[in-house]
């Protein structure tokens, strides 16, 4: 079980938990949401749980609560800019089929 | 997939206010409606009475109708105003019905559904499941006070489309906000998985009064996952209350009763089953309207005797699903027993041997699917705390796909797939100016279409005419959390579209599932026959086809022997298609393909002197 982050994606990820002002990092999951079923979530993270799992990846604190863990394996984080929008990719080879809202995918 | 922000985490979960969410087992037999304490138990609401079970009856009378434990007494005297096992009837059509000598109702053949003619008028099942809806929302409404925001109410694992929709339908008409629908023994699941908070693999062995259904879930870090879904609907108590009944006719040499003696007689074997899950004899006892008096002694031996084939009817299911788990008996970590007809000695008895370990009875066979449900409304609801939230998969029981060239399914989403799912697959056209596609939906496992369940057909139009296997036509599967389906076929180029929801056609049951899939597995080596036969057919009859259009363009390439040896290869191959021979048809191909070989090498040249023609070296270079 591993999840990784890219060096650039990091760098903003510690960006913008500096702005922020406060929280320990980041934490990475999946909902059941969308017309394909599953959603990724992305959030600061003020305190961990005790059952989250974290990885310390290019110094930033990763946090992942174990049942989105399965969903998760082998997934990179990454920072991109498309045109005039930038924000976070998911690279999940666990992935089947994206839906068409663009939300939601599939294991 | 959009590009992502980071987000605030959720705000105090404290500051929200709880929804009165209920999850609702509508049983055969009995129903419940359950809910989830602000501490997060979960528990049944009772009447006030303090019972937990409605029973699933609802009697229409003079002005009134009564539900339950009210309607029960009036099974005796009116039973074809007083309506039992309703739930058999969802979704199904008279002719589907073909244990209806055991309903003594007065039936209506109406579009779709059969229906019941009753004193208060004609009613459909969805109208009388409504009605025992609408006395389990009261019920809920009363001890949450206020109108109920989210339900989910479960089905057994095995209701097809016709059925769910049924179900669905019937919750709308009873003012159910329902969230959506959840197969029991899932929900079972969630009861023990929840609570007890074990991992591993797990059976739920559930029979109910008139449905049995078996899953195999896998349990993983509050992921629950369905690998395999089997059963019966056609096999519950009900079914050894019956054969009682047919032990009581026999020993008391009772003549064909009236309804109304069936009825009271079918309620004195279920109380003589009842009482045998803790003596060891009970007595039958009754007076028929014909002045006969019953009194019999059923020993719990005797019992046994009788009903040993029902037990072992629920093994077959059960092993069908561990194959398709692919999971030994003793591979399991526990099994689960739901459903009342559990507290049945002969059935745990079964379960042990067969699994050859004790089965799990801490929780209240009866309950243990409204309060999954419960749990799962309270979850959909919103009101459980932030880091609870669990996902829940569930799987559709029989392959979804459509039909190709020869008449053979293709499976474009298999069964045991987790739901909600999204599948697509590309086709193209097969003949040279297609401008149509016939998309026909069926559902099943077998590889012909005839043999399996013919869902929807329609059609695409307005492709635009291109050589055959240019188009390229994008046919969508969906399957939305409640195990309904919609398809779309899309041409690439164009964009022209064609869809359908699967609206019920309402009729096939979960026996007929079984049915099925027990034909599958019996008919592996046929259907691949039958597969490889079609598919060289189809193949030959390409090679036919592109022959022809080649000899109306180019025939004048042949000699008069030429041409001769090429018709007869086509007539061959013609011939060869119109027997049942595999290997025959492939030969034909072949033999054609020979003998066109040095015909296509002319084509060819010709084609690229037409091409050539008219340009400069220059523009080769
Ligand atoms: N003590 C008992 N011994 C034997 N059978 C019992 C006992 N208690 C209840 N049953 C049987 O359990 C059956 C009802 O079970 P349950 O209430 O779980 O069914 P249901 O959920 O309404 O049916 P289904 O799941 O098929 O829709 C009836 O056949 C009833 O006779
Ligand atoms: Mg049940």
């Amino acid at each position: 079980m591993a999840i990784s982050l890219t060096e650039s994606a990091a760098k903003h990820v510690a960006a913008q938990l500096k702005r922020r002002g406060k929280g320990m990092g980041l934490r990475v999951g999946v909902r059941t949401s969308g017309c394909s079923g599953l959603a990724y979530k992305l959030e600061f993270v003020d305190e961990k749980k005790p059952e989250d799992v974290a990885y310390d990846l290019h110094g930033v604190t990763i946090v992942v609560d174990p049942k989105s863990l399965p969903y998760l394996d082998g997934t990179v984080l990454d920072f991109t800019r498309e045109g005039l929008n930038e924000g976070f990719r998911f690279r999940n080879p666990n992935v089947k089929d994206q839906c068409g809202c663009g939300e939601s995918f599939n294991v | 997939m959009t590009l992502m922000q980071i987000a605030e985490p959720d705000e105090a979960p404290a500051a929200r206010l709880r929804r009165r969410a209920v999850g609702i087992d509508l049983g055969t037999t009995n129903s419940l409606v359950a809910t989830v304490r602000d501490d997060g138990i979960a528990y049944v609401i009772p009447d006030d009475e303090g019972r937990p079970l409605v029973p699933s009856i609802v009697h229409y009378g003079e002005g009134a109708t009564l539900v339950g434990y009210d309607a029960a007494p009036r099974q005796s005297p009116d039973p074809q105003n007083t309506i039992v096992s309703v739930k058999r009837m969802m979704g199904r059509g008279l002719a589907d019905l073909t244990d209806d000598r055991r309903f003594p109702y007065r039936f209506v053949d109406g579009p779709g559904m059969v229906r019941l003619a009753t004193r208060a008028g004609t009613k459909s099942p969805v109208e009388v499941s409504a009605d025992i809806l609408r006395a389990l929302r009261e019920r809920a409404e009363r001890r949450l006070g206020g109108p109920i925001d989210a339900a989910v109410v479960t089905v057994p694992a095995y209701f097809d489309d016709a059925q769910r929709q049924a179900t669905k339908d019937a919750a709308k008409l009873a003012g159910l906000p329902v969230l959506r629908l959840l197969n029991e023994p899932t929900a079972a699941a969630v009861a023990y998985g929840l609570d007890h908070g074990i991992e591993g693999t797990y059976a739920v062995f559930d029979l109910g009064g008139g449905t049995f259904d078996i899953s195999i879930l896998k349990l993983t870090r509050g992921v629950f996952e369905v690998l395999a879904t089997n059963g019966d609907s056609a096999l519950g108590g009900d079914d050894f209350d019956h054969r009682v009944f047919c032990w009581i006719l026999e020993a008391a040499r009772v003549p064909p009763p009236s309804p109304e003696d069936a009825r009271l007689l079918l309620l004195r074997s279920r109380e003589a089953k009842e009482m045998l899950t803790g003596h060891d004899a009970a007595p039958i006892v009754a007076t028929l309207s014909t002045g006969q008096r019953i009194d019999l002694s059923l020993t719990a031996a005797n019992f046994s005797t009788i009903t040993r084939t029902l037990v072992e009817k629920t093994l077959a299911p059960v092993r069908r699903a561990l194959r398709d788990a692919g999971l030994r008996p003793d591979a399991l970590q526990g099994v689960v027993l739901v459903g009342g007809a559990t507290r049945m000695r002969e059935i745990r008895r079964a379960v042990a041997e067969f699994f050859g370990q004790p089965p799990l009875t801490n929780l209240n066979p009866d309950e243990v699917v409204a309060l999954g449900a419960a749990n799962q409304a309270n979850a959909l609801a919103g009101n459980r705390e932030r880091g609870e939230d669990w996902l829940l998969l569930d799987v559709i029981p029989l392959s979804l796909g459509l039909e190709t060239m020869g008449g053979l399914a293709e499976k474009i989403v298999p069964r045991n797939s987790t739901i909600p799912v999204t599948r697509a697959q590309e086709f193209t056209t097969w003949r040279d100016g297609q401008t149509a596609m016939a998309v026909h939906v069926v559902q099943g496992e077998r590889e012909r279409v005839a043999d399996c369940r013919s869902l929807a057909r329609f059609e695409l139009r307005g492709i635009p005419p291109m050589a055959a296997g240019a188009a390229r036509i994008r046919v969508t599967f969906q399957v939305d959390a409640d195990g309904l389906l919609s398809v779309s076929a899309r041409e690439q180029t164009t964009g022209v579209e064609a869809s359908v929801t699967v609206k019920p056609s309402y009729g096939l049951g979960d026996d007929e599932i079984a049915r099925m899939l027990q034909e599958s597995f019996d008919h592996a080596a046929d259907d691949m026959a039958a597969r490889s036969l079609a598919e060289s057919r189809v193949e030959a009859e390409a090679v036919v086809n592109a022959t022809e259009s080649a000899l109306a363009v180019d025939g004048d390439l042949l000699s008069a022997d030429e041409r001769g040896a090429i018709d007869d290869a086509v007539a061959a191959a013609r011939h060869a298609c119109g027997r049942e021979d595999t290997a025959a048809v492939r030969l034909a191909v072949e033999s054609l393909n020979r003998a066109t070989a040095a015909f296509a090498a002319r084509r060819m040249d010709r084609g690229v002197a037409r091409a050539l023609a008219g340009r400069t070296v220059d523009s080769l270079a």
